[in-house]
């Protein structure tokens, strides 16, 4: 246990998971520093509550329904193709930092993978998925 | 031999915890006195004064706003979401506090005989630390917009989080092809190559000019602010807000403005580096503890720059139309970068022969 402990602590310049806690660290002092000034200015200002001042704002006019109601199916398509886009861009993460190594056969092989890449792009242009003027 | 190792550790959390509050309270700080610059130079760029009746020069208006906000009613409209009402705009703040933990501040100094890197973690997936903490920022506007219970608010929320996700896709390729010079995903390690070398910016472009369009739109920043579009949509997503919820929103947008401003200087115009100068050299003669003041003013300098851009092109340049918007994106900005990024790999790989 105490060499474990012995070989993180002299690990700090090497690339190592231990760099992760001041991570952690910081993201500690960011949640305690939100809550507290979440805190801090519910209990300041003043609180004098109608129903009128309580009801969504819509320009004045008198609020119809709620926003509970479908919406237009671009924005849901706009975010599956990001999803399936930035999965074969993370692929290439990998690649970039081994590229030199690789050399030109690794290029070749990115190349094929580029074109998968643009194959789907092009269906989906194709397809009209990314038209936004109807 | 028990209670040294202890003591070692308690060090560097101390280090690690004043470089933290240190790095936060900055970057809290510049995201306060970007408010006031944006309104001065809109105002010069207009032919006004802008602010300055409090204080001098208006220099203390943003602590008056911040006041302001602090003591202003909260409000939380009849929405069926309180929780999550709350949660979006702590979600942006937070993530907006994160994305300086991976950032180096200059090189190492020495604090009474002890070697201490300006920068929290040096982990070695820097950028990719970053990316996946900004699109976690998504999820404040998109919850925020939700819980609101409000029609402008929803589609704002759904415009804006399709926008920024939009440009996340060629933002992630542009670096691709920064990573194929680097060769790591250290930022360390990037900034380092740089140093007393010519910058990333001298290879990659285009890259750059990417990047930073997509950093535009990711801070939701003029010309791509459709998320805050007010003739169309009230005041965008975070129109329900008031109080500091709504002051969380918009200073997570500042910081997320001033952190970007600082991926830029650190990715393509060297970070720390100071220009022009031999650092090695020069430290050399003052010291590294001097070195690595007049780094971080070097870095926060170039910074500067990056902010000022963002603000005179948001007074220059007109609000882009939604279809506009994508289309850039998606049919103009990723085959670009592809196209950028197979053509790096090729010239690297040829001048390697």
């Amino acid at each position: 246990m105490i060499q474990y402990l012995l070989q993180v602590t002299n690990t700090h310049s090497a690339d190592s998971s231990f760099w992760y806690l001041p991570v952690g660290v910081q993201f500690i002092f960011a949640i305690v520093f939100v809550a507290a000034m979440m805190g801090l200015t519910h209990f300041l200002g003043p609180k004098r509550k109608t129903s009128d001042k309580l009801e969504t704002f819509a320009s004045g006019i008198k609020t119809h329904g709620d926003a509970r109601q479908p919406m237009a199916i671009k924005y849901f398509l706009v975010a599956i193709l990001f999803v399936l886009f930035d999965v074969e861009v993370i692929f290439f993460y990998p690649y970039a930092v081994n590229f030199k190594s690789l050399g030109w056969d690794g290029f070749m092989a990115v190349l094929m993978f580029v074109a998968f890449f643009l194959a789907g792009f092009i269906y989906i242009i194709k397809k009209g998925a990314l038209n936004w003027e109807d | 031999m028990h209670s040294s190792l202890l003591v070692v550790d308690w060090f560097f959390l101390l280090e690690k915890l004043i470089m933290i509050i240190a790095i936060v309270s900055v970057s809290l700080v510049i995201a306060m006195y970007e408010t006031y610059f944006e309104r001065k130079i809109a105002a010069y760029l207009q032919d006004r004064r802008g602010p300055n009746r409090a204080g001098p020069f208006g220099l203390l208006q943003p602590l008056a706003d911040g006041l302001k906000l602090f003591m202003k009613e909260e409000i939380i409209p009849n929405t069926p979401n309180k929780f999550l009402f709350i949660l979006g705009p702590c979600l942006a703040m937070l993530t907006a506090m994160m994305t300086s933990a991976v950032i180096p501040w200059g090189g190492t100094i020495d604090v009474f005989g002890r070697p201490v890197s300006l920068q929290i973690a040096d982990i070695n997936i820097g950028i990719l630390f970053i990316f996946g903490v900004v699109s976690m920022g998504v999820y404040g506007i998109m919850i925020g917009g939700w819980a609101s219970n409000n029609k402008f608010s929803l589609l704002a929320a759904l415009r804006g989080a399709s926008q920024v996700i939009s440009y996340e896709l060629p933002m992630g390729l542009s670096l691709i092809a920064l990573l194929f010079i680097t060769g790591s995903l250290k930022m360390s390690a990037i900034v380092g190559g740089q140093l007393d070398q010519l910058y990333n910016i001298t290879y990659q472009p285009l890259g750059f000019l990417i990047f930073f369009i997509c950093a535009l739109a990711e801070c939701n920043r003029t010309p791509f602010d459709l998320p805050e579009a007010e003739n169309e949509l009230n005041f965008g997503y975070h129109q329900e807000y008031s109080s500091m919820k709504l002051g969380f929103y918009l200073f997570a947008e500042y910081i997320n403005m001033f952190i970007s401003s600082v991926v830029m200087a650190t990715l393509f115009f060297g970070g720390y580096d100071i220009p022009f100068v031999n650092d090695a050299a020069l430290g050399q003669s003052i010291g590294a503890n001097w070195l690595a003041v007049l780094e971080a003013i070097s870095l926060i300098g170039k910074v500067a720059i990056f902010i000022f851009t963002f603000m005179w092109i948001r007074w220059t340049i007109p609000r882009f139309r939604y279809d506009q918007l994508m289309n850039l994106g998606w049919k103009g900005l990723i085959p670009l970068s592809l196209i950028n990024m197979l053509i790096t790999a090729a010239v690297v790989l040829w001048l390697k022969k």
